[in-house]
């Protein structure tokens, strides 16, 4: 297992650098620079700006100087955009918001998605199981940036419970719409998988076996189909954590939440390099560890698989 | 959103073993689809849309683009659904008829889906099959290429290619397909494997028939039933995509529209009492998205039966 | 240049009482003294020198104080500076600091101004806004941001701790004028030197402004308190000032209607109903700025264009008066000039397509183009290129329908506003969407655009046009003068004129002393307070 873990931590190294060359490659190819304004700068001020940024040296040698900061200094370098501060410091501040409501809503996705599967599963073909069936799809297909000003608009304007926007880290007030606009679909989808495979798994022998026994019912679920039935809804759950890292830029744009997903986007569209790379290689990073996570809880719930 | 790959992987083990037995899996797996209320309701919604976007366009009073003046400027008043002016499903903000916009919309959005899903389901399997196939060090680096290349958080490289080579079709196309093919890959190489060793294969190459031949005409129509399921539940999450584009601005350009671009119109107006912007869209979104689940679902259930 | 103030005494010393904040008779003031509006994108930075847009600016107005404010109707009204003096030549200002404090209570010198604009113009600040203090006409600033000179070479100077002088290279009337803006602003020295490019957080910045900064979450809020060491405070009723960023202006309004917000742009195509619904909060003023569909007459661009009556027909089939009225709805007015309506000392020519009815204009329209050579069956083609904002798309797609009746094919090309700005500077577009803001309260801001050597980004050039500007920079009544030009245009149409904007906005009855007739907007938030309902 540890050399399992070693071999896909090596090949994390390559595939960063891989990312980051081609992004760093893409994003200089693209028209427009971080100092193309409105008002044309006289040539002077952008050779200054350029200079000041290291951008008139050979690609070849900006990808040097960056990976080298990196590397040995940890420096992402400064934002082009916001010149007050660093990418360090724009992640550092942007970064514990987005994991903060990331976290809270993966965790609430998972708990009522597998809540609503299991229910389903167990009630199989009765009222609840279409309830069940009915809401996940339909969550599954709301999209995000519908649900969000839906949510302001009702939570806030209408019944005055929530505060529309904004973010603090120790009001959960703050937290609540984000949460419910992130995690719906994917408490859907996680209901959907999990409810399917805890059918499959129900109608398997060993389940048969058990409740022939006479074990009651709800031992039989928790301590014998609930952890097979486990395993397809935790191959999905990596992907699910990134997409949710990037979908946060829906909610940072409706809630006002400060994370990285809008700052990515306005990087991109800013042509903000320092932060652009900076947040690609973060996720990039986060996606690497995610699947790696994965497959750890996989073998360990499947002892049959083997590395 | 992401397909659930252990039915996935079941679905291929089945195929195969099927294969083996020298039985088709289709002539049962039909009846079995048909069978399948959920499954049927599906494909019947997935027709009715499908005809109202090819002929829909028939039915409109006005074209997507052209401005209703008499509407124009007071549409929340003036621009509600109505049979009277021609605008079945009310005007957009601009006094542009919905209707003919939603028809146009929804070809968009069921041609960007659809081909998205091809390109992903053509790159996906050629390239696992190839892999499987050829095996050995080269089956080793391909699907290394394809561990490291899911490690890229590709929503940020598709924001990166739209902004870099400026928003097109032909990029949505190509940039939302090849997200999805390395799922499809890995499952083909899978399912190559288990085909490579059999009788017919084996008969082919002794006979000196190119690799490239064998994996043409053998391998790839013994993996159509997998294919065919991953490529209808590919459909919706490639639509899904598509609409988070559209969202942040970088999708077809006007007077084109697509459903996300519609919705995310819609949503912006929704407290300003045209409600049918959204409404009609939406609904047209979400029915569609419902009948390409139930019919991959039922499809898959319809090829794989398990004692339930 | 024109003579914007009169300031033609050997020796003109201003010394107006300081503006005091007042609540009018019948008037309660509010508890709680506080005001929230509404930015849509976060503030990029709080260096007064590198800081390029106006968002920004208002934030630093609070923060920090130049030598002149302004007052409700964009009068200058002295700020740090008590009082100033114009040598003969019209070339040194010389002004007399009041005995102001910074907010960790070091006093605010001369030096500090000196060492802000120097800051300015220096290569190593890479600055933004290098160009204004080209724009000012300050002594030597164009060599230093060139790098030729050294920045301590600049035209400003401390004679002692409470007088500063400025060399100008040339007389320019406006200059007094340009003293609000916040380039212009004094930073201080040690604690600049002290943190580098982190002086502006939250923790180390110090400010002379009424206000201090107590915290700048980006893409949340940022929130600033009285500053009680501001030499005014006593007349500073507010007491925190927040602005928040909501990327969404519909959600912002939502927000606004929670009474989460006191101020918030009116989404395009609401005022109407908003002012119907609410008449004390939806306000429209004429806002400082005009909106064109710039034509690419260089050598890049399409054939079709460079036939002026190809140009004249497009201009003449746009329908402006729909656009305004049917689509932004928001009491902006139709320009059928390039500056805006608005603007001091500013008549626009008479006669041309304004009178015309549009029948009138659209027959015209089509007779020119068929003389052309162009009509429907052989249409002019042509693309028109937009940046990703709404109200772009739904002029755009307007236009596209006005124009096609007449034989003229738009192809909507809409990229995102790097691409559109690195486009229309390099001459790689046909017609493309542009607004220009004023600087300053002044027609040649505007007009000064179109100079063959301006920023110009259709490359049209005329000669006349040129020497008549030229003229005007020193005449004594250049009204006459900016209105040939305006004719010239009309004439040539480099560009189509669409619409002189406004500032359609929600604010809040309760806040009172937000300026209503200042053209750029500039508020200052030592002015406001809040009544009681």
């Amino acid at each position: 297992m540890i050399a399992f873990i070693l071999r896909r931590l090596a090949v994390a190294v390559p595939t960063l650098l891989l990312l980051i060359v081609f992004s760093f490659i893409l994003m200089h190819m693209a028209p427009g620079g971080p100092f193309t304004a409105e008002r044309a700068l006289p040539p002077q001020v952008i050779a200054n700006l350029e200079a000041q940024y290291g951008l008139n040296d050979p690609l070849w040698l900006q990808i040097w100087h960056y990976l080298y900061n990196i590397v040995v200094h940890f420096d992402f370098g400064p934002s082009f955009v916001y010149p007050d501060r660093s990418v360090n410091q724009l992640i550092a501040a942007g970064f514990p918001v987005t994991l903060t409501y990331g976290i809270l809503s993966f965790v609430s996705a998972i708990v009522l998605g597998v809540s609503l599967g299991v229910v389903a599963a167990i009630w199989h073909n009765s009222w609840v199981d279409y309830i069940a069936v009915g809401i996940s799809i339909g969550a599954q297909v709301l999209p995000n940036f519908v649900m969000a000003p839906l949510l302001v608009l009702v939570l806030t304007l209408w019944y005055r419970l929530l505060p529309g926007g904004g973010w603090s880290f120790s009001d959960p007030s703050f937290w609540i719409m984000p949460v419910i606009a992130l995690a719906t679909s994917y408490m859907a989808s996680i209901a959907r998988i999990t409810r399917s495979s805890m059918l499959e798994v129900l109608g398997s022998n060993h389940i048969r076996t058990a409740r022939a026994k006479g074990m009651p019912e709800y031992r039989v679920i928790i301590r014998h189909a609930l952890k097979p039935a486990m395993l397809p809804v935790i191959s999905y759950l990596g992907p699910v954590f990134v997409s949710m890292i990037t979908g946060s830029v829906v909610i940072d744009m409706y809630f006002s939440t400060g994370g990285i997903g809008k700052a990515f986007v306005d990087s991109a569209l800013n042509r903000d390099y320092a932060v652009m790379m900076g947040v690609t290689i973060l996720v990039g990073a986060l996606t690497i560890l995610f699947n790696l996570i994965v497959d750890v809880l996989y073998a360990w719930i499947d002892p049959k698989i083997r590395y | 959103m992401v397909i659930d790959e252990q039915k996935m992987k079941s679905l291929s083990t089945k195929l195969v073993q099927d294969e083996v037995r020298g039985r088709s899996p289709w002539a049962d797996a039909r009846k079995r689809f048909i069978r399948n209320k959920g499954a049927m309701l599906g494909l019947i919604i997935l027709v009715l849309v499908s005809i109202f976007a090819i002929i829909g366009g028939y039915f409109a009073v006005w074209s997507n683009e052209e401005l209703d003046f008499s509407v124009m400027g007071q549409v929340a008043q003036m621009g509600q659904p109505s049979f009277a002016n021609g605008h079945y499903f009310g005007t957009d903000n601009l006094g542009r008829d919905l209707f003919a916009r939603v028809v146009q919309g929804t070809q968009i959005s069921l041609m960007v889906g659809v081909v998205g899903a091809g390109i992903a389901v053509i790159v996906g399997t050629l390239y696992g099959a190839t892999a499987g196939y050829v095996g050995g060090r080269t089956d080793q680096i391909m699907m290394r290429t394809v561990d490291i290349l899911m490690s890229i958080p590709y929503m940020f490289v598709l924001i990166l290619l739209l902004v870099m080579f400026g928003r097109s079709m032909s990029m949505l196309f190509l940039g939302i397909g090849l997200i999805s093919w390395l799922d499809m890959s890995r499952i083909v190489r899978g399912q190559t494997l288990s085909l490579k060793n059999r009788e017919f294969i084996e008969a082919a190459r002794a006979t000196g028939v190119p690799a490239w031949k064998i994996i043409i005409r053998h391998i790839v129509p013994n993996l159509l039933g997998v294919v065919a399921v991953y490529a209808t539940l590919l459909v919706p999450l490639m639509i899904l995509t598509e609409s988070f584009i559209s969202f942040l601005g970088l999708g077809v350009q006007e007077p084109l529209t697509s459903w996300g671009a519609l919705i995310s119109e819609g949503a912006g107006t929704m407290n300003y009492g045209t409600l049918w912007q959204l409404a009609f869209p939406l609904f047209f979104f979400v029915i569609t998205l419902f009948g390409f689940f139930f019919v991959g679902d039922g499809l898959r259930d319809a090829l794989d039966p398990k004692e339930r | 240049m024109t003579k914007l103030f009169t300031t033609t005494a050997l020796l003109a010393a201003l010394a107006l009482p300081a503006y005091a904040v007042q609540p009018a008779d019948g008037e309660t003031l509010a508890d709680s003294q506080t005001y929230t509006y509404w930015l849509l994108d976060a503030i990029k930075t709080l260096d007064p020198a590198k800081n390029t847009d106006v968002e920004g600016s208002d934030a630093l107005r609070s923060l920090f104080e130049g030598l002149m404010n302004e007052d409700a109707k964009g009068e200058m009204v002295p700020g740090v500076a008590e009082s100033y003096e114009v040598s003969d030549d019209q070339l040194v200002y010389t002004f007399k600091l009041r005995d102001a404090k910074w907010s960790n209570g070091e006093p605010v010198t001369a030096g500090d101004f000196a060492y802000a604009w120097q800051r300015v113009v220096k290569p190593e600040t890479a600055s933004e806004y290098a160009w204004y203090m080209e724009l000012m006409n300050v002594k030597n600033a164009t060599e230093i941001v060139a790098g030729d000179m050294p920045a301590e070479e600049l035209g400003v100077k401390a004679i002692d701790d409470k007088t500063l002088e400025v060399t100008l290279t040339k007389p320019t009337p406006y200059f007094v004028s340009t003293l609000s803006h916040a380039s212009t602003f004094p930073v201080p020295r040690a604690v600049v030197e002290e943190f580098g490019d982190n002086w502006t957080q939250p923790d180390h910045l110090v400010g002379n402004g009424a206000f201090t900064l107590a915290s700048h979450n980006l893409g949340v809020e940022l929130v600033m308190n009285k500053n009680p060491e501001y030499w005014d405070a006593d007349n500073v009723l507010m007491e925190t000032v927040r602005a928040v960023t909501v990327n969404d202006n519909n959600v912002a309004l939502t927000r606004y209607q929670a009474g989460e917000l006191d101020r918030v742009q009116i989404p395009a195509g609401q005022y109407p109903r908003l002012s119907e619904q609410s008449p004390e909060e939806a306000v429209s003023v004429p806002y400082g700025c005009s909106y064109a569909y710039v034509m690419n007459l260089s050598d890049k661009g399409p054939e079709a264009l460079k036939d002026v009556r190809v140009r004249q027909a497009m201009a003449l089939g746009l329908n402006r008066e729909v656009i305004v009225d049917q689509v932004l709805q928001g009491g902006q007015k139709p320009a059928y000039s390039w500056t805006h309506w608005a603007i001091n000392g500013f008549t626009p020519p008479e006669g041309g397509m304004a009178d015309m009815s549009m029948e009138d204009r659209i027959a015209k329209a089509k007779e020119l183009l068929a003389e052309a050579g162009y009509g429907p069956e052989n249409p002019v083609k042509v693309s028109l290129q937009y940046n990703t904002d709404d109200s772009h798309r739904l002029l755009a797609i307007a236009a596209q329908q006005f124009w096609r009746p007449l034989g003229i094919e738009v192809e909507l090309n809409n990229v995102e506003w790097k691409v559109h700005t690195d486009r229309l500077q390099s001459q790689d577009f046909d017609v493309a969407r542009y607004a220009w803001c004023a600087d300053y309260n002044e027609p040649s801001t505007f007009l000064d655009w179109f100079r063959t050597d301006g920023y110009n980004s259709g490359k049209w050039s005329n000669a006349e046009y040129d020497e008549l500007l030229a003229e005007a920079a020193t005449a004594e009544d250049p009204a006459p003068l900016y209105q040939q030009a305006e004719e010239i245009l009309a004439e040539e149409m480099p560009a189509i004129f669409v619409y002189h904007y406004a500032k359609v906005e929600m604010i809040n009855p309760d806040i009172k002393g937000l300026p209503r007739e200042n053209l750029l907007n500039t508020w200052y938030a030592k002015d406001l307070y809040r009544v009681a309902d």
